[in-house]
């Protein structure tokens, strides 16, 4: 569970552990930890303590009584909850006498005498503590013969998760988790005594983004999941342990199949990582691997549109495409967006393929929406540093919606009053309510914010008092990443000793651009690669598992540079608004069904499993690049993803540690080093004159979108809110419109015709619009090439 | 329906304000919104919810626990029979039969006028005056059907409303606790000095 740095203290043998405290466990002599619950110095200790309401990760709360044990602290034995108590000197445990079997069996007589004997039709059967630990620890009859009571089964709670109240045990791990852990106390004990039961408040569904999480703690099927109820049954389950690319944080997952089929992504504690905790989108998500619209076969264009073909004859395509380029406009003429989707293997094929054999410098993992590569070679942070750091500042994206996780961390370090959080945003977000100091700023204004804020005495004071974090990422998609960089900046040199965390979205961004899907020398950025198809300087743009029209800010420079690029190969896991208008299509392995590793924000690189079997004849991405690269006359010499690896531990810098051998070693994963980048450089941000547009424009994401992951995954994309255009309620006066009315929304770009609607987080004299969601195409307004853009909003 | 009226939002800012955490005044708040109402609508636990920085599914976890807050319309007049031990040996059985009889319903309903509602009570904690009842929380002891029946006439006619208050009030006067003798919102972690109500002996030297 520790890092092993930290447990590095064998050296000095004389001296006596301040917090060593000897108990006698099962008469045996045990050394536990000063502060350890009697049920985890048990466990620590080789004896095994029922129980249901304990989890390590959350308080202690001592509901089910289930691991009463004897414990004797000098006054003689007695029954004490072993989760409700730490260790004391001296103290002797009985796990298994007499009074604590006779305790125990009790309980779980008392727990059956309610709970349905639905076993065989019960999701949870298999793997239910209740199941379980009645074999074990209970009685093996029971001596009530009444009926048990009955409701109506089952109840739903939110769009995601079902609640039958029956199977209920009481435990309070699904209530505190909502409370205590994500933050969304919308689950509650209601009632008293023998009609107490778990609700929601009528209409105000459990709608948290981390609800599926108490589907996995529930220690009995009282919460199902409804993508996964009635699915399987555990027996039947294979799991092999991966990491979540569904946003970057990378939490430990393990993916579950049956017969080949994805059913269930259930969380693994990683200490430094996720905790054990998932965000239902990260867990719902395999619902989109297997989606029917996947793409199975290479696609060409011909003159009926696009047609199936093998991959040797889409393989010749694509390699002539790139060759005719190379030949007709120079190496440069060739452009490589992409590879933050796939693993790290995938980006350092295609950046070997880009780089060396094609020659292009034009090469960007990241859309338009993320911040100068200069960002990962700062002195980076781990999630743990963050979240146990004197100070986080954040300057960043709301967390909440684009790495949940991470938020949770964070959250977690601010609730406990381990961290201050100082918060920069142009809106409030999931972590206003936790932070210490929030100071919104108005886009592009963020380096006054910051150096304005870091002149206040008692902000100076508060950074003094030890580790600084900075959480650095893209708040607001309608503006450039000027200013954001700018207060970077700002920031790094205020606090030069400030560790920086980057907080960039897609899976493995960090990777990618690690392992060189980054511009090379005289190159251009993601915007740069854009403009350049648009103006009709790029003979073929390649797309690796990216979108630019549904995922860049600007989308009318995404479509012209789709319509500019003579030829476009794409590869991709589905048909998107980009691919539709590849040359060449070819169907991407998606998650889980390949190997290889990925890297997090933090640069902890973990292993990716894989689980099922490629959709239809689709290939790992490296696998493609490796076959172009033969077809154009050089051989990677990648025969299997482990040689790419091995390649990459060769020759990257920072990734030396990152073997197969330390990776198969190695619980969470291992760290690699931080490489040097370009260093930023300050930028200059021009904000011009507002004229007639009133509002400055605010664009950022929700947890749930239309990207194709989400799209394609029916249980989220019910829950992907809708487009409108929100300000805060003391400006709507000024619109002259009703909430909820049409409004003309214009900026000197567009029009578009949006909804109104008033959020309080909104602050005044902007107007947000969450990105890629239904009505509301706000990338029509976003200008790449505008520090930040304004609005005005009319009536129709 | 409703949501805690102008007035008493005014009330609710005051009541929070005896608190060093605004959560505290919930089970106040709850008692103003009955007494508002009669009983606790889902509005006014939602509302109590942004009054007290609080989801509505917290606040609605509290007042169940409790049996006083009623979450449907009841009775102007809530009659509760005691059916404990000692009321039970000295006719609250009966009582409570002739109770349903007179009134027309079953106990835990309420009448169609919206007048009385009757309900099982526990032990009231007056069994030398068994069996007791109580109207509105307001005790009746050694009842018998005829005194009873004279009750429920009383009531009708208006004739105790000096006494009892329609079914919600708590108390007719709300002690208003000047600012400056409150606790105020310090929380206790943060408190340097006993609260001004609290005089603290000096030590004997």
């Amino acid at each position: 569970m520790t890092t092993t740095e930290s447990n590095d203290v064998e050296a000095a043998e004389v001296v006596v552990d301040p917090n060593a405290v000897s108990v006698t466990i099962n008469g045996k002599q045990f050394t536990a930890r000063k502060g350890d619950l009697i049920i985890k110095a048990a466990e620590n200790a080789g004896a095994y303590i029922p129980h249901f309401c304990y989890h390590d990760r959350m308080s202690s709360v001592g509901m089910c009584r289930m691991c009463l044990v004897e414990v004797d602290t000098g006054r003689g034995p007695q029954l004490m909850p072993s989760c409700m108590f730490p260790v004391t000197p001296g103290m002797v445990v009985e796990t298994e006498s007499p009074a604590s079997k006779a305790a125990q069996e009790g309980i779980i007589e008392l727990l059956l005498a309610n709970h349905p004997l639905d076993c065989p039709v019960c999701d949870k059967g298999g793997e239910c503590p209740l199941q379980d630990q009645s074999f074990s620890h209970g009685p093996g009859e029971s001596r009530y013969i009444e009926e048990k009571r009955h409701y109506e089964k089952p109840i739903a709670i939110s769009e995601l998760v079902l609640l039958d109240r029956e199977r209920c045990i009481l435990c309070d791990r699904c209530t505190r988790f909502a409370d205590e852990v994500a933050g969304d106390a919308l689950i509650q004990f209601t009632s008293r005594g023998n009609t107490t039961e778990v609700t929601t408040f009528p209409d105000e569904p459990f709608s948290s983004y981390f609800s599926g999480n108490t589907v996995q703690i529930c220690p009995v099927g009282a919460l199902t999941a409804k993508p996964y109820r009635f699915k399987a049954r555990p027996w039947d389950l294979e799991e092999a342990e991966s990491t979540c690319t569904t946003c970057s944080v990378g939490c430990r997952t393990a993916v579950q199949s049956s017969r080949d089929e994805l059913l269930r992504y259930q969380g693994v504690d990683s200490d430094p990582v996720n905790w054990g905790w998932l965000c239902d989108k990260g867990r719902f998500s395999f619902e989109g691997v297997k989606s029917d619209d996947r793409l199975t076969t290479p696609l060409v264009r011909t003159a009926n549109g696009h047609e199936a073909t093998s991959w040797n004859s889409a393989n010749a395509a694509a390699a002539r495409m790139i060759t005719d380029a190379i030949a007709a406009g120079g190496a440069s003429s060739v452009a490589v967006l992409g590879g933050a989707r796939g693993s790290n293997e995938d980006a350092f094929a295609w950046a070997r393929l880009a780089h060396e054999i094609i020659g292009t410098p034009n090469v960007s993992a990241q859309l338009g929406d993320g911040l100068p590569v200069g960002v990962l070679g700062m002195n980076r942070a781990t999630i743990d540093q963050a979240s146990s750091a004197a100070t986080i500042i954040l300057l960043a994206p709301d967390l909440k919606e684009e790495l949940p996780v991470l938020y949770l961390r964070l959250r977690d370090a601010a609730v406990k009053n381990r961290s201050r959080i100082i918060e920069f945003a142009p809106k409030a977000t999931g972590l206003t309510r936790y932070a210490w100091r929030t100071v919104f700023y108005e886009p592009g204004t963020q380096a006054d914010a910051v150096s304005a804020t870091l002149a206040r005495p008692e902000i100076a004071a508060q950074l003094a008092k030890g580790e600084v974090v900075i959480v650095a990422g893209r708040a607001n998609l309608a503006e450039s990443s000027a200013g954001t960089t700018a207060a970077l900046l700002a920031l790094s040199t205020a606090l030069p000793e400030a560790k920086v965390l980057p907080a960039l979205r897609r899976g493995n961004v960090v990777g990618a651009i690690s392992v060189g899907m980054r511009r090379g020398k005289g190159g251009l950025d993601s915007t740069g690669i854009l403009n350049a198809a648009a103006a009709g300087k790029i003979e073929c743009l390649i797309l690796v598992g990216t979108d630019p029209i549904a995922d860049v800010p600007d989308a009318d420079l995404a479509r012209r540079a789709l319509a500019g690029a003579r030829r476009i190969i794409a590869v991709d896991t589905f048909i998107t608004d980009s691919s539709r208008l590849a040359d060449v299509v070819f169907p991407a392995a998606a998650y889980a069904e390949k190997a290889g590793t990925t890297t997090n924000i933090e640069g902890r690189v973990t292993t990716l499993a894989h689980k099922v079997t490629v959709t239809g004849t689709s290939r790992p991405d490296w696998m493609v690049a490796a076959e172009l690269a033969q077809l154009l006359g050089t051989d990677l010499g990648f025969g299997s993803v482990d040689d790419v690896t091995a390649a990459i531990a060769a020759a990257v810098d920072g990734f030396e540690e990152v073997t197969a051998e330390a990776l198969e070693a190695a619980a969470n994963g291992v760290l690699a080093g931080v490489a040097s980048f370009d260093p930023i450089t300050t930028p200059t941000v021009v904000l011009g004159d507002r004229n007639s547009y009133n509002f400055r424009l605010v664009v950022s994401r929700k947890l749930y979108d239309q990207a194709v992951g989400t799209a394609h995954s029916p249980s989220l994309a019910k829950l992907a809110p809708g487009g409108a255009v929100f300000v805060h309620p003391l400006d709507i006066a000024r619109i002259g419109s009703a909430i909820g009315a049409d409004v003309k929304v214009s900026a000197p770009k567009a029009t578009i015709v949006l909804s109104l609607a008033i959020d309080d987080s909104v602050q005044r004299g902007t107007a947000w619009v969450p990105f890629n969601q239904t009505g509301a195409k706000i990338g029509e307004l976003i200008d790449a090439a505008a520090a930040v853009t304004d609005v005005r909003i009319e009536s129709l | 329906m409703s949501r805690l009226t102008e007035d008493n939002v005014r009330v609710a800012h005051e009541i929070i304000s005896h608190y060093p955490r605004s959560r505290s005044a919930t089970i106040p708040l709850l008692h103003l919104a009955q007494q508002q109402d009669g009983y606790v609508t889902n509005d006014a636990i939602r509302h109590i919810g942004e009054l007290v920085g609080a989801t509505s599914a917290e606040v609605l976890g509290t007042a169940t626990f409790y049996e006083m807050f009623k979450f449907e319309p009841v009775g102007k007049y809530l009659v509760n029979i005691c059916r404990t031990m000692s009321c039970a040996l000295m006719g609250g059985e009966e009582l409570m039969h002739h109770a349903e009889h007179r009134l027309g319903i079953k106990a835990g309903s309420t009448t169609p006028d919206g007048m009385f509602t009757l309900e099982h009570a526990e032990c009231q904690a007056a069994c030398t005056e068994a069996p007791t009842l109580q109207v509105n929380y307001r005790y009746r002891f050694r009842v018998t059907p005829e005194t009873f029946d004279a009750l429920i006439d009383d009531l009708a006619a208006g004739r105790l409303d000096s006494e009892i208050p329609a079914h919600g009030t708590v108390a007719r006067i709300r002690q208003h606790i000047p600012a400056e003798r409150g606790v105020g919102a310090v929380p206790p972690e943060d408190a340097t000095n006993a609260p001004s109500w609290m005089t603290v002996a000096e030590a004997p030297k």
